[in-house]
């Protein structure tokens, strides 16, 4: 298969602070490719030197075929981007921030305009046409965002978390659209804060964190290669106390967080029947998901 | 600071959507805006005008009204070219985030700055020739040489929407735009010739405004308000014109670099 994002030891410092630290990247064409990592990992700044809007400190990256920042322009011909801020264009109706943009293009009015109808209508914003940007909600958009991205047609969309702050209905809705957007065959690089939504969507994921890649996979292989498969949560005012006397007997790793205490596991039967019989403890059994790997490789502690 | 920041300006005709975008957001709001471009520059023309005028004989060698008027079309320029690019320039670099959606798409910074520049530069043609309009039907210009005045907001325009960039590239926040106007705009528009001729000044200060953009542009509105070919026209015009094309520079280097993060 053909890498249509492609990066070799990508690396970026601001004052000092080594932001991405020697990144390799190869996306291929079709793939939905999910970037992961707590805020100030490198995500956005690992995008906006695969977009060409900023040049590497030392590294390459081809971007279609063509090397980028040098020929970012040409590239981004056929690149949409979703930003993480909404952009917007508040003095313009719906209809004419797609109007406007497609013109950045190089396209015609009268291309544009044959465009416009089934823009609005994969975003659900037909009845919408001629609303004003501040009139529509927040999930309407996030949606004509992503139908701005479109605008000209592009063979790699790129997006920066996408659905972040978006109610429940408003992200089932963009998933949709994204998975749309995959089936067509178009090649989509999204960072995400949700695992749900990385797990949900993404072909491949990457795990990011300093600067680097520490983990990449399909979400199945990134939990078989990380992590015990079950995991039990162990709740309750006493259950540091347990962790300490009980925990290490039936769980080969475990970490208390506060009252909860995270036990992974090969095989759960022993610890939950000697959980059942302690009356003071509340738990949950689970098979293993991206957020343990995530917290596993990234660790607890709060990065901002 | 990274050399890349250094390149010359990359220019292409991308910028014209840009300003296209501009042009609709202004038709949009024209009523209010063509009125706010002219009701300070008139009501200031006509209060000094007829108020001093009745106590001032003439002035170099012309009504107060009449030289007052070459000097209000050339202020006004500047104000309108001024605020754009400060205000609105900012807003759209940093509060609405137009220029980033902008630069995801094949646009370059470049064009994104130097249609800011020619933006603005057309809301000061926009200002100067309503100012003018009013001029012509006060009769207090007659001549056809005024018609100059047209291309020569065009120009001033470009020189302080330049200018004014720069602010806009190191502003941390629109509080920071009242030093520019208070210690660029209002000195210039005190010093340079708009209600009196800088001869009046003390010579040091005379050689101040001579350094400062709006004396060259005051000195080629004034004869040709008047049907006269401006004395030094070329010089003057040179001026204006290595404001607005260094100013533009630099404006640029420090756009590039602010926007590298």
């Amino acid at each position: 298969m053909s890498a249509v994002i492609r990066a070799t030891g990508l690396q970026k410092s601001y004052g000092g602070n080594r932001v991405v630290d020697g990144l390799d990247l190869s996306i291929h064409r079709g793939e939905c490719f999910g970037l992961l990592g707590p805020n100030g990992a490198g995500k956005t700044t690992t995008l906006r030197m695969l977009l060409g809007l900023i040049a590497p400190d030392a590294g390459t990256a081809m971007l279609l075929d063509l090397p980028v920042p040098q020929a970012a322009r040409e590239a981004r011909i056929r690149v949409g981007v979703v930003p993480q801020m909404d952009n917007l264009d508040p003095d313009f109706t719906v209809a004419e921030n797609l109007l406007v943009y497609g013109r950045y293009f190089g396209m015609q009015d009268s291309e544009i305009e044959a465009r416009i109808p089934s823009l609005l209508e994969f975003a659900s914003l037909t009845s919408k046409r001629d609303a004003k940007v501040p009139t529509l909600s927040g999930g309407m958009k996030r949606r004509l965002t992503l139908a701005r991205a479109l605008v000209n047609d592009p063979d790699v969309i790129f997006l920066d978390e996408p659905t972040t702050g978006l109610d429940p209905q408003a992200r089932h809705l963009i998933w949709q659209r994204l998975r749309e957007l995959t089936q067509q065959g178009k090649t989509l690089l999204l960072t995400t804060h949700f695992m749900d939504e990385a797990e949900r969507l993404c072909h491949r994921l990457g795990v990011m964190d300093n600067g680097k890649l520490i983990s990449q996979g399909t979400p199945r292989e990134l939990i078989e290669q990380n992590i015990e498969p079950q995991v039990v949560e162990v709740f309750g005012e006493t259950s540091g106390q347990w962790a300490n006397e009980h925990a290490a007997k039936f769980a080969q790793r475990f970490e208390v967080s506060g009252e909860s205490v995270f036990c992974y596991v090969q095989n759960a039967q022993p610890l939950v029947a000697h959980l059942q019989a302690q009356n003071e403890l509340r738990y949950l059994h689970r098979p293993a998901n991206l957020e343990d790997v995530f917290l596993k490789l990234t660790g607890r502690e709060m990065r901002d | 600071m990274s050399t890349q920041y250094f390149a010359l300006p990359r220019l292409s005709l991308r910028f014209f959507p840009i300003w296209r975008r501009h042009w609709l957001v202004w038709k949009k709001i024209a009523a209010p805006s063509i009125l706010g471009h002219l009701a300070d520059p008139v009501i200031y023309m006509l209060g000094l005008g007829y108020g001093l005028g009745s106590l001032l004989p003439e002035m170099g060698g012309m009504s107060y009204m009449a030289f007052l008027a070459a000097g209000t079309v050339c202020y006004s320029t500047m104000n309108s070219a001024s605020f754009e690019a400060l205000y609105s320039g900012f807003a759209r670099m940093h509060e609405q985030r137009t220029w980033e959606a902008i630069l995801n798409t094949p646009v370059s910074l470049d064009d994104v700055v130097l249609s800011e520049i020619l933006w603005a530069a057309t809301k000061s043609l926009m200002s100067g020739t309503a100012v003018l309009a009013v001029i012509w039907i006060l009769g207090l210009s007659n001549s056809l040489m005024s018609l100059w005045m047209i291309p020569l907001a065009l120009l001033i325009g470009l020189a302080f929407a330049a200018i004014g960039l720069i602010m806009t590239a190191l502003a941390p926040a629109y509080d920071f735009f009242m030093y520019y106007f208070t210690l660029v705009i209002t000195p210039m528009m005190l010093l340079c010739g708009v209600f009196f001729p800088v001869t009046q000044l003390p010579e040091s200060m005379q050689l101040v405004a001579g350094a400062l953009p709006l004396t060259h542009a005051i000195d080629l509105a004034r004869p040709l308000m008047s049907g006269a070919v401006p004395p030094q026209a070329l010089t003057h015009i040179a001026v204006l014109l290595a404001y607005a094309l260094v100013s533009f520079y630099v404006s640029l280097v420090l756009f590039r670099r602010r926007l590298s993060r």
